[in-house]
């Protein structure tokens, strides 16, 4: 059991990552319609912004193509069940396998550079997946992507376009990716790499092969992308270009930075805040895009480590036990 | 959700009986005391003065009936955008003024959905569960069509789309997806290849973006054209990343009759002009889509190259020395000019070519509702049916465009195709294809599907 907590980051960890786990479960019973769908979304995409986390937060690898990782789980989910008649689970995996596949050859290339020139070179292996979406326009039908098929959108009997199944689902993908991150954080791993994003040299100085590390990291992180990417295309039904496209590489980066970057909770605040933030100001405004600017403005000036980073750095030793 | 539907049901029909009062006792079977019944009339009465059962019984009689319009207000779409939305809502003013849809208003109810296909789902999902739409209307943009299909079916909310994509019609979507106000470009390609065979030759060089809008022009054009006894010699993609179109023209062939292009997107004016200085006053026949210049005025310094060639047009931009009174009227009642710009501003040219699909659609929605006595979302399935039932559409101040025939099983509308030539600043319309030059065999029949 102290085992367990220990893993979890204590108990006061443990109670607020699990009691929220437990406070999603509950919240289906009384959202609103609306909301209820929205949740899912956001549920499954944060495990995206999470797997982000691991990279960018904890390592400090600033990637610029996750959106790669995302749409290979999601491409690689939705082909199988449109060319070779997989359903559900095994559609999913799939999907999760070619993402770690991308992952790990991308990965193994770009991080032979570092900095500025990792950024680049993930944006370009990013760019050239998208690309490969559209030269394969026979099978990916380029731009406007597919349909999947409802009676491929099925796991062990249930429809994955049930409401109720589909938020069940994304509940325990994001319970799976937050207690990974959690464990991750709290472990001899995490902290080879938080001692890689603050001093790289002096990691390797201690005897720890730091490409190694990375690479490790970077794979937990587009094993996480693309397994959202796989979950996303199989619960709602849709594979398309515009979620392999340098958007969905910036998105997380800015759900991480406004939840908090090298927090476990952060992705997930920072991603329901965005949600929203462009769900509510675009019912108010045409010019919500320039709203969503200023929130990131402010967001800068007053929380210059995310919401959770500063709230975490302001509350000390307390803040740490709670936000790992 | 069902089950939440339920419960929340469950506590809306709890919330009649207050919280620790005894039912009133009734008189035995059949019968019931006079307290009994003055209770009832008494709680009835009560019930109707309060302020939530006035809105309930405004509901059945005078409620707006909300139409969720997914519109591209943002994103590459903007420009369509801007047009789709004032034309629907100048329909929607005439509808209204004209008495509504059962005699209950309509009401718009828009939403930006960035011309991004994961917010176009998302905005259904919003008009369905949030807002509490009829029906979603009005998408353009094909990715953004496919990416919300789903859902709308799923949800049960008809979606009537403006897309003049070939994915309703091809039985990619579902029985909620329709199509009614704008003809599919499978059938704007296949009615065009008769006209360009006999007129302006046979050996065709095809030009069109590398992404899936570009692909359907390859091949159904390839198919058409050949049908009619020609060629499609060269297909030259253009990748959608491209702004320097001049490495491509020396891959047109010299025997090329005529040069079909359908090049979309920002690049367009540099495509024109580069094509005019590769091939100065020396050149094949041109033809192109109306697409690539939407939104573009035809005197555009920059586009003098196109003098001479030929154009589809979904309805002349151009008002015709035979103008009808209908297109007089949808003019008028849109804003638009005889240049087919804004007449609050000549330098605002519209997408005229579409967006009369918005206008169509809703008179269609009108006509199904009002065929089905439309109540409510209850009703939506009641709408399908009736809209699926039509078929011949008379040109009138309903369809501007001109006479539609709507196919019930592939829920894709068919009608007249024009051609232009540009002749200086003007586009002069050269032909009118017939509704069944459009024509092709059913690829689905969505009436199979359980609504």
């Amino acid at each position: 059991m102290s085992g367990v907590l220990a893993l979890l980051g204590g108990p006061r960890s443990a109670a607020l990552h699990l009691g929220l786990i437990a406070v999603l479960a509950v919240l289906q019973f009384v959202l609103a319609e609306y909301h209820h769908i929205a949740m899912s979304r956001i549920l499954v995409l944060a495990c995206f912004a999470i797997g982000f986390n691991i990279a960018f937060g904890y390592t400090g690898l600033l990637s610029l193509g996750h959106a790669l990782f995302f749409g290979a789980g999601m491409y690689g989910a939705g082909l199988a069940a449109q060319f070779l008649a997989v359903a559900g689970p095994g559609a999913f995996l799939i999907g999760l396998a070619a993402a770690i596949a991308t992952t790990l050859i991308a990965g193994a290339i770009a991080l032979r550079t570092a900095g500025v020139s990792f950024m680049i070179v993930t944006l370009m292996f990013a760019q050239a997946g998208y690309l490969t979406v559209y030269y394969f326009g026979a099978y990916t039908r380029g731009d406007e992507g597919f349909v999947v098929d409802a009676t491929m959108r099925t796991l062990f009997g249930l429809a994955l376009n049930d409401a109720t199944v589909r938020y069940w689902i994304a509940l325990a993908l994001f319970a799976v990716c937050l207690v990974g991150a959690l464990a991750v954080a709290r472990s001899g791993l995490g902290r080879v790499l938080v001692a890689i994003r603050e001093n790289e040299e002096r990691a390797r100085m201690l005897g720890y092969d730091v490409y190694r590390y990375k690479l490790t990291a970077l794979v937990i992180s587009g094993a996480m992308a693309g397994a959202a990417g796989a979950a996303y295309g199989l619960l709602f039904g849709y594979v398309g270009a515009s979620f392999a496209s340098i958007q969905y590489s910036i998105l997380p980066l800015l759900w991480v930075l406004m939840g908090g970057a090298g927090v476990v909770l952060g992705p997930f605040l920072g991603t329901l805040a965005m949600f929203y933030l462009i769900d509510l100001t675009s019912g108010v405004t045409t010019a919500y895009l320039l709203v969503v600017g200023l929130a990131l403005i402010a967001l800068i000036l007053f929380f210059p480590k995310g919401i959770l980073g500063t709230l975490r750095e302001k509350l000390g030793a307390r803040g740490a036990s709670w936000l790992p | 959700m069902a089950e939440t539907r339920d419960r929340r049901d469950k506590r809306t029909a709890a919330a009649g009986t207050p919280r620790g009062k005894k039912p009133a006792k009734t008189g035995g079977a059949g019968g019931l005391s006079r307290r009994g019944v003055l209770a009832g009339l008494g709680g009835a009465a009560a019930l109707t003065a309060a302020p939530g059962f006035v809105r309930y019984s405004q509901a059945q009689s005078s409620a707006p009936i909300k139409i969720g319009f997914q519109v591209h207000r943002t994103g590459i779409g903007a420009a369509y955008g801007r047009w789709y939305d004032r034309t629907t809502q100048a329909a929607v003013k005439l509808i209204n003024e004209a008495g509504g849809i059962n005699g209950r208003p309509v009401e718009i109810v828009a939403e930006d959905d960035g011309t991004d296909p994961k917010r176009g789902s998302e905005v259904v999902e919003k008009f369905a569960t949030q807002h509490g739409c009829d029906i979603a209307f009005g998408t353009l943009f094909s990715h953004v069509v496919i990416g919300s299909a789903p859902r709308a079916g799923e949800l049960k909310i008809p979606y009537f789309v403006v897309s003049e994509g070939h994915h309703v019609a091809s039985g990619m979507l579902n029985r909620y997806t329709l199509q009614p106000g704008i003809t599919d470009v499978k059938s704007q390609v296949i009615a065009m290849a008769p006209w360009i065979s006999q007129n302006l030759g046979k050996k065709v060089t095809m030009i069109f973006p590398d992404f899936a809008f570009g692909h359907n022009h390859r091949d159904f054009f390839t198919e058409a054209i050949a049908a009619q006894g020609g060629e499609v010699i060269e297909r030259i993609a253009i990748p959608p990343t491209e702004s320097n179109f001049f490495k491509y023209f020396p891959r047109i062939p010299r025997e090329t009759e005529v040069l079909y292009h359908v090049m979309v997107g920002p690049g367009v004016l540099t495509f024109v002009k580069e094509m005019g200085e590769f091939y100065g006053s020396n050149r094949p026949e041109i033809f192109g889509f109306i697409d690539s210049l939407e939104a573009v005025a035809i005197d555009n310094p920059g586009l003098e190259f196109l003098d001479g060639t030929y154009f589809w047009e979904g309805m002349p931009r151009h008002a015709q020395a035979d103008q009808t009174a209908y297109d007089k009227f949808y003019r008028e009642a849109v804003g638009v000019n005889a240049r087919g710009a804004s007449v609050d501003d000549p330098k605002d040219i519209s997408t005229y070519a579409h967006m009369f699909g918005c206008w169509e659609t809703l008179y269609i929605v009108k006509k199904g509702m009002e065929a089905c006595d439309y109540k409510g979302p209850e009703s939506r399935a009641a709408l399908i049916e009736a809209v699926e039932a039509m078929s011949d559409m008379p040109a009138g101040m309903a369809h501007p465009q001109g006479a539609k025939l709507f196919n019930g099983k592939t829920h894709q509308v068919f009608g007249h195709q024009h051609i232009s030539a540009v002749r200086g600043s003007d586009l002069v319309t050269v032909h009118t294809t017939s509704i069944e030059d459009g024509l092709y065999p059913d690829e689905v029949d969505y009436t199979t599907q359980s609504l």
